[in-house]
């Protein structure tokens, strides 16, 4: 199968070094009108560096790049921009308090008679939403009302508005729930309809099979392969990417033996954002909670946590009724919690590694004379952190790496119950397996695990129950090995009674 | 969409859409508060016999603010750039000399004097723009070296005033054009012109964006390094303005008619109370002009309740923390709402 | 941890660039100066740096939990004028104005503190209003000028000292700066100090992590506000009563602190630097005084100095970045 359509951008050869590691050694990559490829590795494996020199962010040591044809040299993103190149990057690139148009046509607003054609802009940001089939949003709104999904099609808009023939997307899924990613899918094949060329960026690998037309994988910065996407299994994917095959994908659940007593259980519980919140949580579980984004999942783990606590029902911690008011009541009775925000919500990022993981058990347990350095050492061996030294700031880590900070972080102070959120979010295959297995570890030494993640394959993997939230409310538990179907059914509200 | 996710949108299209017109912004709150101010102190006034609202009254407002409002303005645009100027201060004093000190009295020196004054103030500016964006240094530090540095030359060279203006430009200082002082005139004009710069004109929709978020705006191609030079440059002249202006009306330069008047904290307290957030991004000249009436009107009226001059100051400073404590209050309310 | 790590004594980032420009100005003062051939020149120039010393450690608390306080220099002169009043030359009041004076600068630190955590006012906003207010307030009732004097046994404090068999006469400023600085080593090497500096970097961390912000907050605040109140005592004594006394030291105390490699907005730094900076400042002072180098250019030399340490900072993160990568990885390239 090939892929039609002309070469808009071809890439060959290209190198990159910062302070002299390689992070980019002799990539090649070629984009065709209408086709979306998809851009594949574990992380540190140069895909944002690649975006990055395409975007004219970054300028190769050495290799090609050429647009229809011809070589080009970008210094500066403009000048990518001007070649027809967009991005969307990972993190939104919206100022807040600007209108939807202003955003739209920042840094290139038209102008007339020395003045920003206002009129203009709004009308042209219009025109490019509508022609997305997108007219329920104003361009002259400010950002800072819009919904997540809505402020990506405004990014999408924005990478748009420049003429755009090559749109590179950097795991645009990242912060959407699971209906707006369909939404995203839709609007995909509506680009790809129009001619332009879309290199996406994904660790996930449903999206990239349902998506792209050709892959390419790399690895450690260098090329591994493109490949038309029909000739690949998701197996041989996951090899090349990470150059050996990932046998057991998920640790084994918990038999009936490694079940203890009830950590924690809601009763009733509920604010205004979810209600008549009722389950048990055993030491050694893993209970999953799945749900649509909205849907009030996140928000009884931030209940739990104490950030918006509940208001109403009972919360009972090893059967003792407890009232948690916010984040220090739970840290000191127990309960953890690692937030889907690691670099706002969990890690002091110019801090060492150590005063991260150190960070819960200083801040809320004062005064308590715990490990000594060696057993701090021995906690960061156990979640495998990979890094220079106990004094690296966590900055200059892996995301995955990030996360083993926070995991250790709670580890340090002996929770009963942890509640993650999202706790693989943007990291890597690698990372993704040691975060499973770390998290499969603690339950079989008496923590009580919750787990809420969009990626529905790792919640059927991961739990031994899985509790679906839809609306605020718990619609139904499923037992381990539950399908996605099922699942699904109970998270979009169709499902009620299908399923036992 | 789910229901949910379409009554999430009601309920945000609610808060962020049209309704938001409706709602308070800073900049109606510190005319709101003006108005008030005017009509409490009328009142206090009143009571003891006077008239606070009288021509004189507003006279006295307006040419209060005319300095301190020329400061400021340029200050909006350095803060609406995410950065901040505390050199303004010695720059006022600087300009003043040099414009006074290049007329030396001589009618025909006027222009350059004016010129000079003004092209010593963008030098400055530029400077100060510069090592906030090539030196990499954090404005506070940048402009506070700046300062440190105008002030030593100012203490070396000058013990007192120096220089004098022909009679001729003391007009720009003391003339009306109708009701209206010539320097109010001045000021406002100043106002408007950077009003239009920050609403109207790319480079403004460039400092806004530089000031909401640096990185969001280079990405998006925007000269970020250039749209933070122009704003300390643009600050700094309305700064020169200043001085020019002050010399007109002393009839010389003089060192530290910036610093005795704290034109530097004051010019920052007011774009503050004019809305802007000193992280920048938000705000506006039209605010910070409020910002300056509010202060140039409570210094009239304890001036006519004879009012010790040192309360003036306490008072200030409860004025401004309450002031930036209220609109950081409606912004929680907001954001949990 | 893959890697093991190995155990050397460490400078925090950005202590060393200070200490190395300390150290050469020390030996260009001894150059210099005949008074720095002995000990007791640097004795000199400790006794006076030490208020700027305290004022710095202050700062750097607020500094490096993410704020600013503008308002020490008011608080230092509005401390020495309010001493010289309710003393007014007498030395059974000594006792208890000292008692009070710390009291207020609590106060004060715990009013900015408070008005910047519960009220959500940035601190700048705050401690200049505070500044305001206290210039103001301080005027006010003292109708405009200082009245009244330090009695001997207060003045001693910045003035006097006690004799000590080796280091001969030790004045009482540098042993009131010792302890406190080793104070602050042993504060900031614990727990809360690391919390403290980690609320610099990720307040919402810190909180969420189970944290109290607001109160670590408002202590950094309040250890401003004393240690001010210290200074001011040590000032009094030293240079006497007057409503210029505190002027411009917030910015001095600022200056010392970047000058110490702290990052500004908090989260890292530390405050031996911080305290070398004050010291460097003062050093530096010293010896462009005794180069005849006049007084007015004190301030622009400060003006150049904080620029080029900033500048250095920002600039050479990545050079020493660089420098530290072609060491080798695994081993951590030694600090400089």
């Amino acid at each position: 199968m090939t892929a039609g359509g002309e070469v808009v951008v071809r890439l060959t050869g290209i190198t990159k070094s910062f302070l002299g590691v390689p992070v980019l050694r002799g990539v090649d990559l070629e984009l065709r009108a209408g086709e979306v490829h998809a851009l594949m590795g574990e992380n540190g494996a140069g895909k944002s560096t690649l975006l990055k020199v395409l975007a004219g962010v970054h300028r190769p040591d050495s290799g090609q790049v050429e647009v229809a044809g011809r070589p080009v040299v970008f210094s500066t993103p403009r000048e990518a921009q001007e070649a027809g190149i967009a991005i969307i990057h990972q993190e939104f690139t919206l100022l807040e308090h600007r209108t939807v148009a202003e955003n739209v046509y920042l840094g290139r607003e038209p102008v007339r008679r020395g003045q920003v054609d206002r009129r203009k802009m709004e009308a042209d940001t219009k025109e490019l939403l509508d022609w997305l089939g997108e007219d329920g949003i104003d361009p002259a709104a400010p950002v800072s009302g819009l919904s997540v999904a809505r402020k990506q099609v405004v990014e999408i808009v924005k990478a748009l508005s420049t003429d755009a023939k090559v749109l590179a997307m950097d795991e645009p899924t990242a912060a959407l729930a699971d209906q707006e990613v369909e939404l995203l899918y839709d609007l995909v094949d509506r680009l790809r309809a129009r001619g332009i060329a879309i290199l996406y960026v994904s660790h996930r690998m449903r999206e990239v099979f349902d998506l792209s037309r050709r892959i390419t994988v790399l690895k450690d910065g260098a090329f591994v392969t493109t490949a038309p996407t029909a000739e690949l299994t998701s197996d041989q994917l996951v090899r090349h990417m990470v150059g050996r095959s990932l046998d057991a994908l998920y640790p084994d659940r918990a038999t009936e033996a490694e079940l203890g007593d009830v950590r924690l259980a809601l009763r009733g519980a509920g604010n205004d954002r979810v209600r008549g919140v009722t389950f048990e949580l055993r030491s050694g579980e893993v209970v999953g909670i799945a749900g649509l984004q909205g849907s009030g999942r996140s928000a009884i783990a931030r209940a739990i946590w104490g950030v918006e606590p509940f208001t109403t029902g009972t919360l009972e911690l090893d059967g003792v009724p407890r009232r948690v008011t916010d984040p220090r009541a739970a840290v000191r009775l127990g309960i953890g919690y690692v937030t889907e925000d690691r670099k706002g919500e969990g890690l002091a990022l110019r801090q060492s590694i150590r005063d991260n993981a150190l960070l819960v058990r200083r801040a809320a347990l004062p005064g308590s004379r715990g490990r000594k350095r060696s057993d701090l050492t021995a906690l960061l061996e156990s979640v495998a952190v990979v890094a220079r030294g106990e004094h690296q700031e966590v900055r200059y880590l892996s995301g995955g790496n990030q996360q083993k900070v926070v995991l250790a972080k709670w580890l340090a102070v002996g929770p009963r119950v942890l509640v993650v959120d999202e706790p693989t979010r943007g990291i890597d295959v690698g990372a993704k397996q040691a975060v499973h297995r770390l998290l499969r570890e603690l339950a079989r030494t008496g923590v009580a695990v919750l787990m809420i993640s969009s990626e529905l394959p790792e919640l059927i993997g991961m739990s031994d129950r899985i509790l679906v939230v839809h609306e605020g409310a718990i619609a139904g538990e499923l037992p381990a090995g539950a399908s996605e179907e099922a699942v699904m059914g109970l998270a979009t509200g169709h499902g009620i009674g299908e399923v036992a | 969409m789910s229901v949910v996710q379409q009554k999430i949108e009601v309920a945000r299209g609610a808060t962020g859409g049209r309704s938001r017109r409706f709602t308070f912004t800073p900049t109606v709150t510190v005319y709101l508060a003006l108005v008030a101010l005017l009509v409490v102190g009328s009142v206090l006034v009143g009571v003891q016999g006077g008239v606070l609202l009288d021509q004189g009254g507003i006279l006295n407002i307006l040419t209060r603010s005319t300095v301190l409002g020329l400061v400021a303005v340029g200050q909006t645009i350095v803060i609406v750039a995410g950065s901040l100027d505390l050199s303004v201060a010695y720059l006022v004093g600087l300009c003043s000399l040099v414009a006074a000190e290049t007329m030396a009295g001589s009618d025909g020196m006027m222009v350059p004097g004016v010129l000079l004054a003004l092209g010593v103030a963008a030098v400055v500016g530029l400077v100060n723009g510069l090592v906030v964006t090539v030196l990499k240094v954090n404005a506070f530090i940048a402009t506070l070296g700046v300062a440190l540095i105008l002030r030593g030359y100012l203490e070396e060279n000058y013990t007192g005033p120096a220089g004098s203006v022909p009679r001729a430009f003391q007009h720009l200082g003391f003339d009306r054009i109708g009701p209206v002082p010539v320097g109010v005139l001045l000021m406002l004009l100043v106002a408007a012109a950077a009003w239009w710069y920050l609403r109207r004109t790319r480079g403004g929709y460039h400092t806004y964006a530089v000031g909401g978020d640096v990185d969001v705006a280079r990405l998006s191609g925007v000269r970020t390094g250039r749209t933070i030079v122009i704003a300390h440059v643009l600050c700094a002249v309305a700064a020169g303005l200043a001085g020019v202006f002050l010399a007109s009306r002393l009839g010389s330069g003089a060192p530290y008619v910036g610093t005795d008047a704290g034109y530097d904290l004051e010019s920052i307290a007011a774009v503050v109370l004019g809305g802007a957030a000193l992280a920048g991004g938000r705000g506006g000249v039209v605010g910070t002009i409020g910002g300056v009436l509010i202060l140039a009107t409570l210094d009239t009226i304890f001036d006519d309740l004879a009012v010790d001059p040192f309360f003036k100051d306490v008072v200030r400073g409860v004025v401004l923390i309450v002031a930036v404590a209220l609109y950081a209050r409606r912004k929680v309310s907001r954001r949990s709402a | 941890m893959t890697t093991p790590t190995t155990w050397r004594p460490r400078l925090a980032d950005g202590t060393a660039p200070v200490l190395a420009v300390l150290a050469v100005l020390l030996v260009a003062l001894a150059f210099t100066g005949p008074a720095y051939s002995e000990p007791t020149g640097y004795l000199a120039l400790l006794k006076r740096a030490a208020p700027l010393v305290l004022l710095a450690i202050g700062q750097y608390f607020v500094i490096v939990s993410g704020g600013f306080d503008l308002s020490v220099g008011s608080l230092v002169t509005a401390e020495v004028v309010i001493a010289a009043r309710l003393i007014d030359g007498q030395e059974s009041a000594t006792g208890w104005v000292i008692v009070l004076l710390l009291g207020f600068g609590l106060l004060v630190g715990l009013v900015n503190g408070l008005v910047t955590t519960k009220l959500l006012v940035p601190s700048f906003i705050v401690t200049l209003g505070m500044l305001l207010i206290l210039d103001g307030a301080v005027f006010l009732w003292t109708g405009g000028a200082p009245r009244g004097a330090l009695s001997p046994s207060f003045r001693v404090f910045g003035r006097g000292g006690v004799d000590l068999p080796v280091l001969g006469h030790l004045p009482w400023s540098v042993v009131i700066l010792l302890v406190v600085l080793v104070a602050a080593v042993l504060f900031m090497r614990g727990g809360t100090g690391r919390t403290l500096v980690a609320v610099g970097d990720n307040e919402k961390a810190v909180r969420l992590a189970g944290g109290r912000v607001d109160r670590l907050k408002v202590l950094a605040f309040m250890l401003s506000g004393l240690l001010a109140a210290l200074a001011a005592i040590l000032l009094g004594g030293f240079a006497g009563v007057s409503a210029q006394v505190g002027q411009g030291l917030e910015f001095r105390a600022i200056t010392a602190v970047v000058l110490g490699g702290v990052l500004l907005g908090g989260g890292r730094g530390s405050v031996v630097a911080a305290a070398a900076g004050a010291l460097t400042l003062e050093a530096l002072f010293s010896l462009l005084n005794l180069l005849g180098v006049s007084g007015a250019l004190e301030s622009a030399v400060q003006g150049v100095i904080i620029i080029a340490a900033v500048a250095y900072a920002a600039l050479g993160v990545n050079t020493r970045l660089r420098l530290r990568r072609r060491a080798g990885t695994p081993e951590p390239a030694p600090r400089q």
